[in-house]
């Protein structure tokens, strides 16, 4: 007993002085001097054009990143072809690569002297505007919904989906009844993780955007140039869009949560009731522990 | 529906899982495919179903070439070993899939589903989730669903094997009445010569991919076609080339005649049955079986000398 104790004290008080005091004392000094000054920092038209511009990268690369992922998954979980274990390493290489080598490599693309430097002189802008902050984003957020559907494709099997087709349904079928509603969780939970990353994405954005502000600045620029441009004497501006940032973020994991599957539906109710953490953990899809680490990763970048 | 299956030949890479199997399964019939793990058995009934294309050979539904036809196009109703039930709809969406899915309008569904729910006796779980159900309800539950598109051909790929010996009795008494109601031909694949016993009209015994013999149960026991059916439908005593049902081997106090000499090394009770272990003095062990009365008549025990005589048995010549 005292064992289960001490574990759940160091656990907590780990999270505590890592992530919950740092981030706590970032809304502390927003709202230090009331709400006023930190609603005026936050809604100013530069802040709120910088959310608008996340806002818009986000929706247009997790929906984009989500079909890709579940076809992803798919196919290397239910079809064999050659290349299929190159693909798989492949689609890991955005959690590998830093960011700031990612947007690099567009630069490099896009840019002067790069392969396909000619689409700017076509009127196609890639770089320094949304196009390229958009590709760069897709380009990092995108592994993390192949990377929680192929554990549960995997889990699942193909037998419910055989048993379908034997009733008479056709392949696409089969997929939208059948597969996606068994996979439904973990491109929930994928789509909360690629949300997560787009919004928060800083390196690789940072580099393509050309940091224009009022034009190419997104959420986590603008709180890198407030903080700059404050010289640290009064960052309230960069403050106040941290706690925007954070919001968004608590939103989109309380969302999930709203979602939760019903305990009706759940595969195991047979399973004794574990404590409070058990009983969090078997609703949740296999291979999400993996990515839970993955989700702090961009949230450090914020 | 009969199902004929032609000169069918199967590979998964190197391992040959059917190998040039030829069987005519009779329309209405319950036919079993019984056979050890990895006999190609399974395989056999999932090319039949459409889930598996076989190399070489054809499959016929009555008098029609299905070979390239999909699984969804063959009428074929299937349950699997382990449910494959729809986990995330209730009881009642999973026996009305294949009803929905042909477009089926809403009353007829809801008719063919009570009808059916009434026939496998879940009326009352309509809206429970295949995770609310005992392993017995789940496999009642999938079975109800194959039946839902009225298929010509029923398929059970060890439909039993997932519940506990108890439920798997009365679920095999079940089949047998269910098929006597609704006489479409069935296939049940099994590794239990008993079950394959209990329930089928038909035996076909597979072996490494190759059937061994085709027959009811009773010709599988009495005249097995060859050493493999001999010891797979039943417990067989091995003497040199003969082989000797442990029921045809007959116990005496006395010598008589060319009975040979045996000591009683253990007596097992199981009910109705006794099972007597015996060891011949040149180290040979035997088993007999006999009935209570006759143990009880010999008044059999440990360390007894008994004088045993085989009453019948098969030499198989190669």
């Amino acid at each position: 007993m005292t064992g289960r104790y001490a574990l759940r004290f160091g656990a907590l008080g780990y999270l505590t002085v890592l992530l919950l005091v740092p981030v706590g004392l970032v809304f502390y000094r927003t709202f230090q001097h009331g709400l006023h000054p930190a609603w005026a920092a936050a809604t100013n038209p530069q802040a709120q054009h910088a959310l608008w511009l996340t806002l818009i990268i986000a929706a247009i690369a997790v929906p984009l990143n989500t079909a890709f992922g579940v076809v992803l998954g798919i196919a290397l979980v239910r079809h064999r072809f050659p290349g299929r274990g190159l693909l798989n390493a492949i689609v890991d290489l955005p959690l590998a690569l830093s960011p700031v080598v990612v947007g690099l490599s567009l630069y490099l693309l896009y840019g002067t002297g790069g392969w396909l430097a000619g689409l700017s002189e076509h009127g196609v802008k890639i770089l320094f505007s949304l196009p390229g902050m958009t590709l760069a984003t897709i380009f990092v957020s995108l592994p993390f919904v192949v990377r929680e559907v192929v554990p549960v494709l995997r889990e699942i099997g193909t037998d419910q989906e055989q048993a379908a087709e034997t009733l008479g349904a056709a392949p696409f079928t089969t997929f939208r009844r059948i597969t996606l509603p068994a996979i439904r969780w973990a491109v929930g939970y994928g789509v909360v993780l690629t949300t997560a990353r787009a919004i928060g994405e800083f390196g690789a954005v940072s580099i393509v955007s050309g940091r224009i502000e009022g034009k190419t600045e997104t959420l986590p620029l603008y709180v890198q140039s407030q903080f700059d441009s404050s010289l640290g004497v009064d960052p309230t501006g960069a403050f106040a869009a941290s706690v925007v940032l954070a919001l968004i973020a608590l939103m989109t994991v309380l969302a999930m949560r709203l979602f939760r599957p019903s305990a009706a539906s759940l595969a195991m109710p047979l399973r004794g009731r574990g404590g409070f953490a058990g009983a969090a953990v078997s609703t949740r899809p296999a291979g999400r522990m993996r990515s839970v680490s993955e989700t702090s990763g961009s949230k450090e970048e914020l | 529906m009969g199902i004929t299956v032609v000169e069918v030949t199967k590979k998964f890479g190197d391992f040959v899982a059917l190998d040039d199997v030829t069987v005519a399964i009779p329309e209405g019939s319950l036919t079993a495919l019984l056979g050890p793990s990895g006999s190609g058995k399974s395989t056999l009934l999932r090319v039949i179903a459409g889930l598996e294309d076989p190399d070489r050979g054809q499959v016929l539904l009555g008098a029609d070439d299905v070979t390239s036809r999909p699984a969804r196009a063959r009428g074929v109703g299937m349950v699997f070993q382990h449910y494959a039930a729809f986990k995330h709809m209730t009881v009642w969406e999973n026996v009305a899939f294949g009803l929905k899915v042909r477009k089926r309008p809403k009353a007829e569904i809801g008719r063919r589903v009570h009808e059916l729910l009434e026939l496998v006796q879940l009326e009352g779980l309509a809206k429970r989730y295949p995770a609310q159900l005992s392993g017995g309800q789940r496999q009642r539950m999938a079975l109800a669903r194959a039946l839902a598109v009225d298929p010509e051909v029923l398929l059970l790929d060890e439909p039993f094997g997932a519940v506990d010996a108890r439920v798997r009795k009365e679920l095999r008494a079940w089949l047998r009445r269910l098929h006597d109601e609704v006489h479409v031909t069935t296939i049940i694949v099994t590794h239990d010569q008993e079950e394959a016993m209990e329930v089928a009209g038909q035996i076909v015994v597979i072996n490494q991919g190759r059937v061994e013999q085709v027959g009811t149960p009773r010709e599988l026991y009495d005249s097995p076609a060859n050493e493999f059916v001999m010891s797979f439908v039943g417990p067989v005593n091995r003497i040199g080339d003969t082989f000797v049902r442990p029921r045809d081997i007959s116990l005496g106090l006395e010598p008589d005649g060319d009975s040979t000499e045996a000591m009683v090394e253990r007596i097992v009770h199981l009910g109705f049955e006794v099972r007597a272990e015996l060891v011949r003095d040149d180290g040979q062990h035997l088993l007999a079986q006999l009935t209570q009365e006759e143990a009880q008549a010999l008044e059999l025990e440990r360390g007894l000398i008994v004088y045993l005589k085989p009453s019948r048995e098969t030499v198989f010549t190669p």
